[in-house]
């Protein structure tokens, strides 16, 4: 998700749009962008998603746009986006990397976004280049304060 | 975050922003604080409603229940939406008519009294000023609701053309009705719930009839018209029996007509192949290349009298060179200044507005494409971040209308 999306005027007209669930899921063992992706690392592959909170903010997921296997991403370059009926977004990448594969079920399912955002709506597999950027990510705590600290701006 | 409902809300509050520069130029954004409110704010925020800036007001996008849910629901049982930041009017006086006869490109004089219809404000070069409903109530009294976006520019049109009127004698006042509230009240449900509040009987009433009459105990003005394809009324009513309203219908309805929000009344309107004022139409877009030649009155076309009525009666001989049409697409779901192509790839217009549509669960969107390229069925390419997804020109209504009709 670009940060654009929560960082501009568009975040007031997404404000509040959590509050009457308190608190996202936010899953121990990620790690998360401040622009709401999360990635899970096993060895130097990635898998990467958008979190909870992300895909409560954006609604009924209609498309998600998919990068090739094989195209480059670069941390927090945008690799996709993520379209619902309510607005689109930006999708930014944690790592840097080369795809190596895409979930293909949500061409036809893309609600698999909102119904499991760190299960079966996973977006992309990549292969890491740096596993020094992870560093630079946020884990499960600094991630749920970050969100309650955005909700409670707007 | 580009696109959809966000970027309609921030270029109508931009425009706002522009027209006056007094209030909201000294500020690098309007603050929270800066919105106006509706009388039904604190009962929107008690009923989940998630509130955001939307041409000025702070507004309802959408309630708990998704988008989606919303808009499927609005049709096929009922939703009730709070429009009180759009702006009411009555023009009154013997000249009323031929009054606003120079400034819409409507039949005023020949709709019978207690009927309206869809209308254009139209300026010197025949482009659009704005949209609006329009009623005879009677023969010297004519009620009006044009858009929350545009009141400041549509109102400063009309107090400009109203003094030169008048200077020549005319006679025409007019009142801005801020002292009322206005709710739209949509769907299959919305005639039985609505007479379960009213004595009058509402099966005779049709669309585009307006009536004054007595809701749960308000006199309110019923117009019986929308901007969701489906049947169902806007009522005017006094603000401080707006909430009691609300409640009244909520609870008639026991919970099938839903609070709906600004998200799904954008999908509806969309559906039901709806300009919306700012994406769909602007001033330099003429009535008849938007596809309202229908609603200049033959009358009109004869005599002219309008605003730009050179520019239009024109057009109406040769033909547009731009025209309005819908389309189905693949792909993302396109919005507002996608690229369209031909078949060559060749440049031929642009979307004004599209999205994913809840209720035919596939994309949809308008645009304006060059004459030739307007007939339905043929083939197009919408370019969406760089890469170009087939689409083709379909009729609209693409969701059938539901009209209440003799």
């Amino acid at each position: 998700m670009a940060t654009k999306l929560w960082a501009s005027r568009a975040a007031s007209y997404l404000r509040v749009s959590t509050f009457h669930r308190a608190f996202a899921t936010v899953v121990k063992d990620l790690k998360y962008a401040d622009s709401h992706e999360w990635v899970k690392v096993d060895g130097s592959s990635a898998t990467i998603g958008i979190t909870d909170h992300a895909q409560d903010h954006l609604g009924d997921v209609v498309y998600v746009e998919l990068p090739e296997v094989g195209a480059s991403v670069t941390q927090s370059g945008s690799f996709g986006a993520v379209e619902s009926v309510k607005a689109t977004s930006d999708i930014n990448s944690p790592v840097s990397g080369k795809v190596v594969e895409v979930n293909e079920k949500l061409n036809d399912t893309p609600g698999l976004v909102n119904e499991s955002p760190y299960q079966d709506g996973w977006i992309i597999k990549v292969e890491i280049n740096n596993n020094d950027e992870l560093k630079s990510l946020m884990d499960h705590d600094q991630y749920s304060k970050f969100c309650e600290e955005e909700d409670a701006k707007h | 975050m580009r696109g959809g409902l966000w970027q309609l809300g921030q270029s109508i509050t931009r425009r706002l922003a522009q027209a006056d520069k007094k209030t909201i130029g000294r500020r690098c954004f309007a603050s929270d604080a800066d919105l106006k409110k509706t009388v039904l704010y604190d009962f929107h925020v008690v009923n989940g409603g998630k509130m955001v800036p939307f041409a000025g007001w702070s507004m309802p996008i959408q309630y708990k229940d998704s988008i989606m849910d919303s808009t499927i629901n609005c049709r096929e049982n009922g939703s009730l939406f709070d429009v009180a930041h759009m702006c009411g009017l009555s023009l009154k006086g013997k000249d009323a008519i031929p009054f606003l006869e120079k400034l819409v490109i409507a039949d005023v004089a020949g709709l019978a009294p207690g009927t309206g219809t869809l209308t254009v404000f139209t300026n010197e070069k025949g482009g659009a000023i704005d949209d609006s409903v329009i009623t005879k109530v009677t023969n010297d009294h004519l009620y009006l609701v044009v858009n929350a976006g545009c009141r400041d520019k549509d109102l400063a049109h009309i107090e400009e053309h109203m003094k030169s009127f008048k200077s020549k004698g005319g006679d025409v006042s007019w009142h801005i009705h801020d002292e009322r509230s206005l709710l739209a009240l949509q769907g299959p449900l919305a005639a039985p719930v609505l007479q379960h509040l009213t004595k009058d009987d509402l099966s005779k009433m049709y669309f585009g009839e307006f009536r004054v009459l007595d809701i749960n105990g308000a006199s309110c003005f019923l117009t019986r018209t929308g901007y969701t394809g489906e049947d169902g009324f806007e009522i005017s009513v006094p603000s401080e029996n707006a909430v009691d309203l609300a409640k009244a219908i909520l609870e008639k309805s026991e919970g099938k007509v839903r609070l709906t929000g600004l998200g799904a009344r954008d999908s509806l309107r969309l559906e039901a192949g709806l300009c919306l004022y700012g994406n769909d139409m602007e001033q330099h877009i003429t009535p008849v290349e938007a596809g309202l030649t229908w609603a200049i009155g033959k009358r009109r076309r004869a005599e002219g009298g309008f605003l730009g009525a050179e520019v239009i009666l024109k057009q109406i001989e040769e033909g547009p060179k731009i025209r309005r049409v819908g389309f189905f697409s693949s792909g993302p779901p396109p919005r507002s200044h996608s690229e369209i192509q031909d078949s060559n790839g060749q440049n031929i217009g642009e979307i004004t507005s599209g999205g994913f549509s809840p209720c035919l669960k596939k994309n949809i969107a308008m645009g304006y494409v060059k004459t030739g390229n307007h007939k339905a069925g043929t083939n197009v390419k919408i370019v969406i971040r760089g890469k170009s997804y087939d689409g083709a020109v379909t009729k609209m209504p693409f969701v059938p209308t539901k009209y209440y009709k003799p």
